[in-house]
């Protein structure tokens, strides 16, 4: 099957690939791009793993065609420190032992992020529900809920 | 050097960031599939739709002839003449004369790209005679069922078993009839718990590459790089040593990656295709059809208490399938099952029993939970029938140092006693509840494992040190060995790198798996430390020019070990790693054996759960965990560790099991449908850590990851029993079971 030009944006960068049209933009982001932070769980939807952000919209990775990524901007992990210096949820997640194996980190990251920007002082309750989406086998989500109210708290400005 | 309680540290105890978590939150970190390697393939698996089938005919021509595939493999290309578990695993791997199960392995194809490898993968035809197959495990154990594999059976099962069951166990002390005779109350339930999977989010993963000479690699997402490369070894037919095995970063384990499922497969196809590599990424529902999940069981016990709660005999006899091959862990489940109790008298009898279903691997304290959900389930129900607190009779019955186990041994130090009080001293317990809540207790227990361990150490020229351990690091022993590391330097923890390294660095290492990672792999750190600290004094001694048993090491630095000694100011690691090059070369310690010493871990578990009476949902209110963790080297991990075992138990416990059609597919491959517990199903995770130092290791670690999914499965049985009346005694209790159930008590 012939393959598709594709031009995007991801992380700031306009970028080029030849996609499959069966090739979902996680498939892309990892095998076109080299970009592995985005991991892929399910498959389906179920997992969020591979949560990135298209056109600032949080979605599942798996879900997107790459060729649908024409045009538009991508937001991934990669993209989410600058330069050396961590968002503070990344610095939060770290500080609050929020991660055990960390492969679900990445797309907890990116789906933490959407809230905190549409809502920069969500109730535990608020932030358990947007999260509930991706899924982290490992923590049983108590650490994940306090990084991401005390990032919240630290980008209001609050003391920890 | 065990330290009591009253000892200061610098550093163990604290709270440092892993030393891993820059890579896991910027995406960096390298897990199964992120390797690419240079002229790589791509593989998919073809697998069974039928539970069981004699395989007729596999026609690869199709799919060989397909431009861009390079490989085809099939049982064909696998040695034959394995036994015993050998040829468990290669059957497993991949299917010989029968497909045993639903998702069973039957070819795989590499090709030049994954979609083109999945294309080709529909073209491979296999014919199918379909065979009677069984699920359950009480179907499977009934002497007309399907015989799965005649003459599996071990030396351990008398003549004239029903031909499913594959190993007998019959154990225990005293005389049960006696000591249910003295009993004032005795009770008899019987118990099923369904099949789970470990759910780790990475699916497996690996690139495998070996070439013509026998000469392989591979990178595979694993808890033990050994085992694979053994394992493999086995099933290929290669020279151990010639395969190097590279741990990547690891996604979640729980056990279920301690064994190879596909990985034979890269290899056999990278062998067939030139020896190029050949990656092999499972999807979520290979996974779910085809690797981990623990057994299934049905059980039934006995226990007589008197009217004070003083248990006067048990007995357990527990029926688990772990699949199509021996090694459910009926045995683990019946030695844990009233292990928190000191027994007179007790009777275990446990059957292994094949069923079709996929091999069942380690998951989390293998076999405790569900002995667990029965024993604790039993004892709540006794105690309030007596009307006693059922901490209480935990605590009038509870094992102590020196008192006889019930599987047998003596137990050393163990800190039930302690758990229990500060379970009991918790403000949870007063915490009042509303109409349709409940509270439920229960306690929990695993051994712990210490096994093969190699590790290595050495100072660097600027007095940092590296060690190299066996170990993957799946909830952050790097840590927790860095820290104990430095501290036995006196060094900063920053100075301290832990390497989980590849199977070409060290002796046989056995998975980080029995809780043994900080425990085994730490202790070894510790002792290969110690070495280097003893040369590090030898060079300072022959510096000052004195007898080296005159040196001591404090806070990072030699000194003289007193006035007699000599005066001199101290050498600082520092110092003596600056000039190891004209001093004697390298400094470096290496410990390997079988670290002795394990220390059991006993967790009490106390729940709060409402229960809806339209729907029948049970929501989790409050929950608790207390455990021994000995000494918590890196107390938000140990946290982690109590609040992840928790959840899994929750999961166990009230949504996740798996669902099989009347045809023996699989029903719920996907996460959508094989649910485990989500962020807004759950309120925090209290925790409170327990320390009663093992005596067998420096800082008194006992391990801790597995001992927290063992009480969850009957701590929330109990719970919804203080809130609804009702006694549920099959997992998973659903809202569909737990309505049925107020229904049937005229309550829906």
């Amino acid at each position: 099957m012939s393959k598709i030009h594709v031009t995007t944006t991801v992380n700031g960068d306009q970028v080029e690939f030849l996609a499959d049209p069966r090739e979902s933009l996680l498939d892309c982001l990892r095998d076109r791009l080299g970009l592995t932070g985005s991991k892929e769980g399910c498959g389906t939807g179920d997992c969020g793993a591979c949560s990135v952000r298209l056109d600032g919209t949080l979605v599942c990775s798996c879900l997107v065609l790459g060729v649908e990524a024409e045009g538009k901007t991508v937001e991934t992990i990669e993209g989410m420190a600058n330069g050396n210096e961590l968002h503070p949820l990344q610095r939060k997640f770290v500080e609050h032992a929020a991660l055990q194996c960390g492969f679900c980190t990445p797309g907890i990251l990116v789906a933490a992020k959407a809230l905190l920007e549409q809502n920069d002082n969500p109730t535990e309750t608020e932030i358990r529900y947007w999260l509930a989406g991706n899924l982290c086998r490992c923590t049983g989500y108590d650490k994940i809920v306090r990084a991401v109210m005390d990032a919240a708290a630290e980008l209001r400005g609050e003391a920890a | 050097m065990a330290k009591d309680e009253f000892t200061e540290f610098k550093l163990v105890g604290t709270r440092p960031d892993r030393p891993d978590g820059l890579d896991k939150v910027t995406g960096r970190a390298r897990y199964g599939a992120d390797m690419s390697m240079p002229g790589m393939l791509w593989a998919a698996v073809v697998r069974s739709p039928h539970a069981h089938a004699r395989i007729l005919r596999i026609d690869t021509s199709k799919a060989e002839a397909l431009e861009g595939v390079k490989a085809v493999v099939t049982r064909a290309d696998f040695p034959e003449g394995l036994t015993g578990e050998e040829w468990n695993l290669q059957e497993n791997t991949i299917a010989g004369d029968k497909a045993l199960y639903d998702g069973h392995a039957v070819a795989a194809v590499a090709a030049t790209s994954a979609l083109l490898a999945q294309d080709a993968a529909r073209l491979i035809e296999v014919d199918y005679e379909v065979l009677p197959h069984v699920i359950d495990v009480d179907d499977a154990i009934k002497p007309d069922a399907p015989a799965i594999r005649p003459g599996a059976a071990d030396a351990t099962v008398p003549e004239g078993m029903p031909a499913n069951v594959v190993r007998y166990i019959d154990f225990g002390h005293g005389d049960v009839d006696a000591g249910f005779a003295e009993a004032d109350l005795v009770m008899e339930r019987s118990y099923k718990t369904e099949a789970t999977h470990q759910g780790y989010i990475e699916p497996h993963a690996c690139v495998g590459q070996l070439g013509a000479d026998g000469k392989g690699e591979m990178w595979v997402c694993t808890q033990g790089q050994w085992y694979i490369r053994k394992m493999c070894a086995d099933v290929l037919g290669l020279e151990t040593a010639q395969l190097r095995v590279t741990p990547s970063e690891i996604g979640g384990g729980f056990g279920g990656k301690t064994t190879i499922f596909m990985e034979p497969l890269s290899l056999a196809l990278s062998r067939k295709a030139g020896g190029r590599p050949v990656k092999l990424v499972m999807t979520r529902s290979e996974v779910l059809r085809a690797t981990g999940p623990t057994a299934s069981a049905s059980m039934d016990v006995k226990i007589g208490m008197t009217k004070d709660g003083t248990i006067t005999a048990a007995r357990a006899e527990f029926r688990m399938q772990g699949g199509a091959f021996p090694g459910a862990p009926v045995d683990m489940a019946l030695y844990c099952a009233f292990a928190p109790y000191k027994l007179k008298n007790v009777h275990h009898i446990g059957y292994d029993v094949l069923a079709n279903r996929p091999k069942c691997a380690a998951y989390r304290a293998p076999g405790s939970p569900m002995g667990a959900f029965a024993v604790e389930s039993l004892v709540d129900e006794m105690s309030r029938e007596l009307g006693l607190d059922p901490l209480d009779v935990r605590l009038t019955n509870g094992v102590r140092e020196g008192d006889r186990a019930s599987y047998g041994p003596t137990f050393g130090s163990i800190g039930l006693i302690e758990t229990l009080e500060a379970t009991k001293a918790h403000p949870n317990l007063l915490v009042p509840l509303g109409p349709n809540q409940g509270r439920g207790i229960a306690a929990g227990y695993w051994f712990n494992h210490s096994g093969e361990t190699s590790v290595s150490m050495a100072i660097s020229e600027d007095g940092s040190a590296q060690v190299s351990v066996g170990t993957p690091d799946i909830g952050g022993s790097r840590a927790s060995i860095a820290l104990m590391v430095a501290e036995t330097l006196g060094i900063p923890y920053e100075d301290v790198r832990v390497n989980v390294v590849e199977t070409g660095s060290l002796g046989v290492n056995e998975p980080t798996h029995g809780s043994r990672a900080t425990f085994a792999s730490g202790k070894a750190a510790v002792v290969a430390t110690g070495q280097a600290i003893k040369e590090m004094c030898r060079r300072a001694a022959a510096e000052w020019g004195i007898d080296e048993d005159a040196v001591e090491w404090v806070n990072g630095a030699a000194q003289p070990a007193g006035p007699n000694a000599g005066k001199f100011p101290p050498l600082t690691i520092r110092e003596i790693a600056g000039k190891m090059g004209e001093t004697g070369g390298p400094i470096s310690g290496h410990h390997e054996g079988l670290p002795e010493g394990v220390g059991a871990s006993f967790g009490c578990h106390v729940v709060d759960v409402e229960v809806d009476p339209e729907t029948g949902h049970t929501t989790i209110l409050r929950y608790l965990v207390v455990q021994d963790a000995g000494r918590a080297i890196h107390p938000s991990y140990v946290e982690g560790q109590y609040q992840g075992g928790a959840v899994q138990g929750i999961g166990w416990a009230l949504n996740e099991e798996y669902i099989y059609g009347e045809d023996g597919r699989l029903q719920n491959a996907i996460f959508l449908d094989y649910r485990v517990p989500v962020a807004s199903d759950l309120p925090m995770i209290d925790t409170v850590i327990v320390e009663v130092p093992n005596p067998g290791h420096p800082f008194g670690v006992r391990g801790v990851g597995e001992t927290g999914i063992t009480p969850p499965l009957p701590a929330i049985a109990n719970a919804i029993q203080d809130a609804t009346g009702l006694r549920m005694t099959h997992l998973p209790m659903t809202p569909p079971k737990v309505l049925a159930a107020l229904k049937a008590a005229g309550r829906g």
